[in-house]
């Protein structure tokens, strides 16, 4: 019976896996296919031969800069990533050790933003941003989104979670508040930090809809918003496209393998905090 | 807020130590301004790019605002009364992008409650091999939905796509309009969609599930209660909290659908496919029109505002 249970379940488990996997298999194997190879009916799974050619046509176009959009991704999450670390990490301290005027009426505020949808924003946050001269720059890509709840909120909570004791002992010692965040704090929270840092990173590297819109020089785009343009000159010739996607994909899909407990752990946990 | 714990100086209200009372003496006024530091880099960001944009805009919708135009009148209620009067230029668009979106979510919601619980039930015992199957599921929804945009209008493309090869290999029909004709892409905006981010969901849920204590399963199991019955009265109570979440990240999510259908059916046929969200955007960032944008964003925040209360309610209800 239980042997029965166990081929069932793994039957179920491969078979759901394949559905999972298969397109992300398709896309990879697409992208080393020729343009003939690619039309066939009925498809070949392998290539044949294998090629280089949809990843020729991006790498050595100048029309669509597919690699430059790659560059401004990763500079893009990077710095957003950073932003978000520094300034939420600061805040949260606050709003967890410290003792100040307008302490609740702060976190009433930046919960209450968790519950609107970021889409509502998106107008008026054009208009800002154009007002601060950021439309069509890197800047508008990295700076916004930072303004995020999340970040805050998700640390203050696992700041709350640390006994104050190690801290308490360093104030002692004589150490100021920037020491004690900097040197005790931070230390002890690099789990939550490392998750944050992920997830801020996927947010950013992904954003589709906001680039689309607020960038529009050819080289300044970022790769998700370059990929739409991309799929407009390229129409059927689905190598070069599925090339493009891949480019866009490996940078996540390593980031999602070598740091899976902390992007799993930090789903679950706003699903329960939250 | 009682359990918070201030550490040494922070506390106002408690004199500090004697030991240190002469340093942090020497630096009271800094030692004030210290919390404001820390929160000011921050705090920053939070005024200008989330709060102001909330005042912004619905002040934004009050006027006749076109990024293009120098004079931006004040005409009160008028962008709201365009969107319900059938007489004005957007009330058939607007109202088209409201009935898409109501489509997509509610056939994508129940899929998405639905599947992933099963899919974390699946999950909920130690075996081996269950991380990777985990980290399997939940691969799709890393990618951005422009790739997974660009990859499903390939895969459903109806001469090239694998979809359609698929079928036709086993004797099904295999010229199915899958991105380009009404019901099929419904069909197929709602299965990519459950194929992305169902995984998100599963995990979700597995942690829930994890924090249902193990006796509680036990005991029914020593009253003789049947696998189904254990799940009605152990599992779905437990997980009553994380349902709720679940239910409300996902109508929100679904509700503010983009890409999918930017980019898998382009609207596609006519602009039926065309939802609220890519409708205020091209209204207020093509064609430049942010009053009657903001006018329909605020709206629209509204109504899942209202939405997400309902469900709040809902729950509450049940429970007592």
């Amino acid at each position: 019976m239980t042997n029965v249970r166990r081929v069932a379940r793994y039957t179920a488990l491969v078979l759901i896996t394949a559905v999972f996997v298969t397109p992300l298999v398709w896309m990879a194997l697409t992208s080393l296919k020729t343009y003939d190879d690619a039309q066939q009916d009925p498809p070949s799974w392998l290539p044949n031969p294998f090629s280089t050619y949809g990843y020729d046509q991006i790498l050595g176009n100048t029309a669509n800069p597919v690699l430059r959009w790659f560059l401004n991704s990763m500079l893009a999450a990077s710095l957003h990533t950073l932003l978000v670390l520094v300034t939420a990490s600061m805040a949260a301290y606050a709003l967890a050790r410290l003792r100040f005027r307008g302490r609740k009426l702060s976190f009433a505020l930046i919960v209450g933003t968790l519950f609107l949808p970021p889409t509502s924003l998106i107008i008026p946050n054009f208009v800002i941003a154009d007002r601060l001269g950021w439309i069509d720059t890197l800047t508008v890509i990295v700076v916004p989104g930072a303004a995020s709840a999340f970040g805050v909120f998700f640390l203050r909570q696992f700041f709350l979670s640390i006994p104050a004791e190690l801290e308490e002992a360093a104030v002692l010692d004589g150490a100021n508040h920037w020491q004690v965040f900097s040197r005790v704090l931070l230390p002890l929270s690099k789990p939550a930090l490392a998750t944050l840092a992920v997830l801020s990173f996927l947010t950013n590297w992904n954003d589709f809809l906001w680039p689309v819109y607020v960038l529009f020089s050819p080289e300044r785009l970022t790769l998700p918003a370059g990929l739409g343009l991309l799929q407009g000159a390229y129409v059927t010739d689905y190598p070069v496209i599925m090339a493009g996607a891949v480019l866009a994909s490996v940078p996540v899909l390593i980031l999602f393998v070598l740091a899976q407990r902390h992007i799993i752990q930090g789903v679950s946990r706003s699903g329960l905090k939250g | 807020m009682a359990d918070v714990i201030e550490v040494g100086a922070a506390r106002d209200d408690a004199p500090p130590p004697a030991g240190r009372a002469r340093r942090r003496g020497a630096t009271e006024r800094g030692h004030r301004a210290t919390p404001y530091l820390f929160l000011a880099p921050y705090l920053v960001l939070f005024l200008v790019f989330g709060l102001a944009p909330i005042v912004f805009g619905v002040w934004i919708s009050l006027h006749q605002w076109d990024l293009q135009l120098p004079n931006r009148p004040f005409i009160g209620l008028e962008n709201y009364r365009d969107l319900f009067s059938s007489d004005s230029a957007d009330y058939a668009d607007w109202w088209s992008s409201v009935r898409a979106t109501a489509i997509f979510t509610v056939l994508s919601v129940p899929l998405l409650v639905v599947v992933p619980l099963g899919l974390a039930l699946l999950l909920n015992e130690k075996f081996p091999g269950r991380t990777f199957f985990r980290a399997a599921f939940f691969a799709p929804y890393v990618l951005g939905v422009a790739v997974i945009g660009l990859l499903w209008r390939f895969l459903l493309d109806a001469n090239l796509g694998l979809i359609n090869r698929l079928l036709g290999a086993v004797g099904l029909p295999a010229d199915t309009p899958w991105v380009t004709d009404v019901p099929w892409a419904w069909v197929s905006l709602v299965g990519v969609t459950v194929w992305w981010t169902c995984g998100f969901n599963a995990v979700i849920y597995l942690a829930g599930l994890q924090d249902i204590p193990a006796e509680l399963y036990e005991a029914a199991k020593v009253d003789g209660a049947s696998a189904w019955d254990r799940f009605r009265h152990v599992t779905l109570p437990g997980l009553r909290p994380v349902l709720l979440f679940v239910l409300t990240t996902t109508i929100l999510a679904s509700a503010n659908v983009f890409g999918q259908s930017f980019l898998i059916t382009q609207g596609a046929p006519g602009e039926q496919t065309r939802t609220v969200v890519w409708r205020i955007v091209d209204e207020g960032l093509r064609n430049y029109d942010v009053g009657q944008a903001s006018a329909m964003s605020v709206l629209f925040a509204l109504l899942l505002a209202v939405v997400s209360i309902v469900n709040f309610r809902l729950f509450r209800y049940r429970e007592d």
